[in-house]
């Protein structure tokens, strides 16, 4: 009688319960994956080889992205700023828009889709196959072996990919707004100067791509350990960990942008 | 068979297990393994011989029962004490489960790598002696991608044995094997229990080959050991169960299907 009412509730009830027990256990195996860090740190060549999978070898994609970006933002911004007459602001807007935002947003969305996806499938197929099994049987801990060197390994590099991104993004900027449209050289890179203050802009923005990276490195390794051992399963974890890392981002951009440039002048 | 039972490597007494506790799958185990003995255990597919091994190795904890193995209680066991049993312990999985990134040498050598503080010269040395005693010395630096699932098993055995364990757990080691590899390989798990004084367990399906190299052999079926007993007795042996499967007759107690409804009221319950 109620049905057409209750079965929609239930259904978006067990929705609801069911992401709660999942925030449960990916906070308690972030604890037991810090538990077992200082033992993946004795041994860094573990985590290095993870920096370079997923920091170095998404370089080129992070620079192409940076560039790409910050040459829209240098015929966007001038075309907007050009209305008010301040075109020679563009560098301020480029070098803002960048550090505070677009840096750590986009880089951290690319890395969940270039290295975090690539994270969860490596774990995912290895637990299908019975590896980490294999390598508890032998007395290695998988958390420590395996999902430790490859949290870190997303949580240091990724800050430093966003750095760069923001870095080929000014370039990007530059080469537009200087070298096509033709700003003054020295006003926009000393409006720029002059504006970008490092303690607001730069270590906020840096923050902001730790936070991110936490998050997505967490998302990653652990879809892969949480995952069906089948094809199937893999395929599912892989597909979470781009969503939720995506949803994750944006949400905690919002949280943070609202905590650090709440009322700013 | 009359050694002291501070031999005793593994002793499962009166173990109930199931994945599901509603659903027991395997029930009144006891077992045992002393010290120089090769112990194979039989039965058909889906018995639960890779249970058991599970159950020896800490994976899974009895629903009821005690689990002793190396003189201690694995149901007490806390983590560390668990990796320090597992670290004397090999064991052969039964897909081999090799490190697909790693080649072959660095498979076997992983064991090495993460329990020892051996220098280079002295792991590569221990590492072509194991891959040397299966026969793939010569592939050292290929990926497990590039073997036969039979040379995959044998890497997997030569990594299983890399750090000389007390006890080693074998699930179906012959599988895909040719009849000469079969033989070696038979051959090389008896040589070596002998020579490291372990105790090993062995699942497998070929009695007739095993029954050569084992001191003692466990049929289970249905969720129950039904008969066990030394070689001899077992070829001797009179019981319906041992009788079929020594003889590889496809009647007899032991069920081909899985547990179902009969296949003519599956059909026919499609068809209403
Ligand atoms: N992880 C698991 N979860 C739930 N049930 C399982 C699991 N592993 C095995 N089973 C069930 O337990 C039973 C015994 O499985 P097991 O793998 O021990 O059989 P087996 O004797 O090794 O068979 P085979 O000779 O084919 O390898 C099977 O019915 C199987 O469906
Ligand atoms: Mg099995």
């Amino acid at each position: 009688m109620m049905d057409w009412l209750v079965t929609p509730l239930r259904h978006i009830g067990a929705r609801i319960i069911n992401a709660i027990w999942r925030l449960g256990f990916i906070l308690r195996f972030f604890a037991a994956l810090l538990l077992v860090s200082g033992q993946s740190f004795t041994r860094l060549h573990l985590t290095l080889r993870e920096i370079w999978f997923t920091g170095v070898l998404s370089l080129s994609i992070i620079m192409v992205s940076g560039l790409f970006i910050g040459m829209v933002l240098g015929l966007q911004g001038y075309e907007i700023l050009q209305r008010f007459g301040s075109g020679d602001a563009l560098g301020i807007m480029v070098a803002l828009s960048l550090a505070r935002e677009l840096g750590p947003v986009v880089a951290g969305l690319l890395f969940a889709s270039r290295a975090g996806s690539a994270v969860t499938a490596e774990i995912g197929l290895m637990k299908a196959t019975e590896q980490l099994q294999a390598m508890d049987m032998m007395a290695v801990n998988p958390l420590a072996r395996v999902a430790a060197p490859r949290f870190w390994g997303g949580v240091i590099s990724m800050p430093l990919l966003a750095a760069i991104f923001s870095t080929a993004g000014v370039f990007g900027g530059w080469l537009i707004g200087v070298v096509v449209i033709g700003v003054d050289h020295g006003s926009f890179w000393s409006q720029m100067q002059a504006s970008v203050d490092f303690r607001i802009d730069i270590v906020n923005g840096f923050i902001k791509s730790v936070v991110f990276a936490l998050a997505v490195s967490l998302i990653a390794v652990f879809e892969g350990y949480d995952c069906h051992p089948t094809a199937e399963g893999v395929s599912r974890a892989i597909t979470r960990t781009v969503v939720q890392s995506a949803l994750t981002i944006l949400a905690l951009d919002f949280v943070l942008t609202s905590f650090m440039f709440r009322g700013l002048s | 068979m009359t050694t002291a039972t501070g031999d005793e490597l593994v002793v499962l007494q009166d173990v109930h297990f199931g994945y599901d506790p509603n659903h027991v799958l395997l029930r009144n185990i006891h077992f045992r393994v002393r010290r120089g003995q090769v112990v194979a255990i039989m039965g058909g597919s889906g018995s639960g011989k890779t249970t058991l091994l599970r159950l020896i190795c800490g994976q899974h904890a009895p629903l009821s029962g005690s689990v002793r193995v190396m003189g201690k209680d694995l149901g007490r066991f806390t983590h560390a004490e668990k990796y320090a049993v597992r670290r004397r312990l090999g064991m052969l999985f039964q897909f081999g489960a090799l490190f697909t990134d790693s080649t072959v040498f660095e498979n076997v050598a992983f064991p090495l790598r993460e329990h020892t503080q051996l220098p280079e010269s002295i792991i590569r040395d221990l590492v072509l002696l194991k891959l040397n005693a299966v026969g793939l010395r010569g592939a050292a630096h290929r990926y497990p991608a590039e073997l036969s699932g039979g040379m995959a098993r044998r890497v997997a055995l030569a990594r299983a044995v890399a750090l000389d364990p007390e006890l080693i757990l074998y699930d179906e080691p012959f599988a895909g094997l040719d009849p000469i590899s079969l033989g070696i390989i038979g051959q090389l798990i008896r040589r070596l229990n002998d020579a490291l004084g372990a105790g090993s367990v062995l699942v497998t399906h070929d009695v007739t080959e095993s029954l050569d190299i084992v001191d003692y052999v466990y049929f289970v079926s249905e969720g129950g050991i039904v008969a066990e007993g030394t070689p001899d007795e077992i070829r001797a042996a009179t019981h319906p169960f041992v009788d079929q499967f020594v003889h590889a007759r496809p009647d007899g107690p032991v069920p081909f299907h899985y547990a179902a409804e009969p296949l003519a009221q599956a059909l026919l319950g499609r068809a209403q």
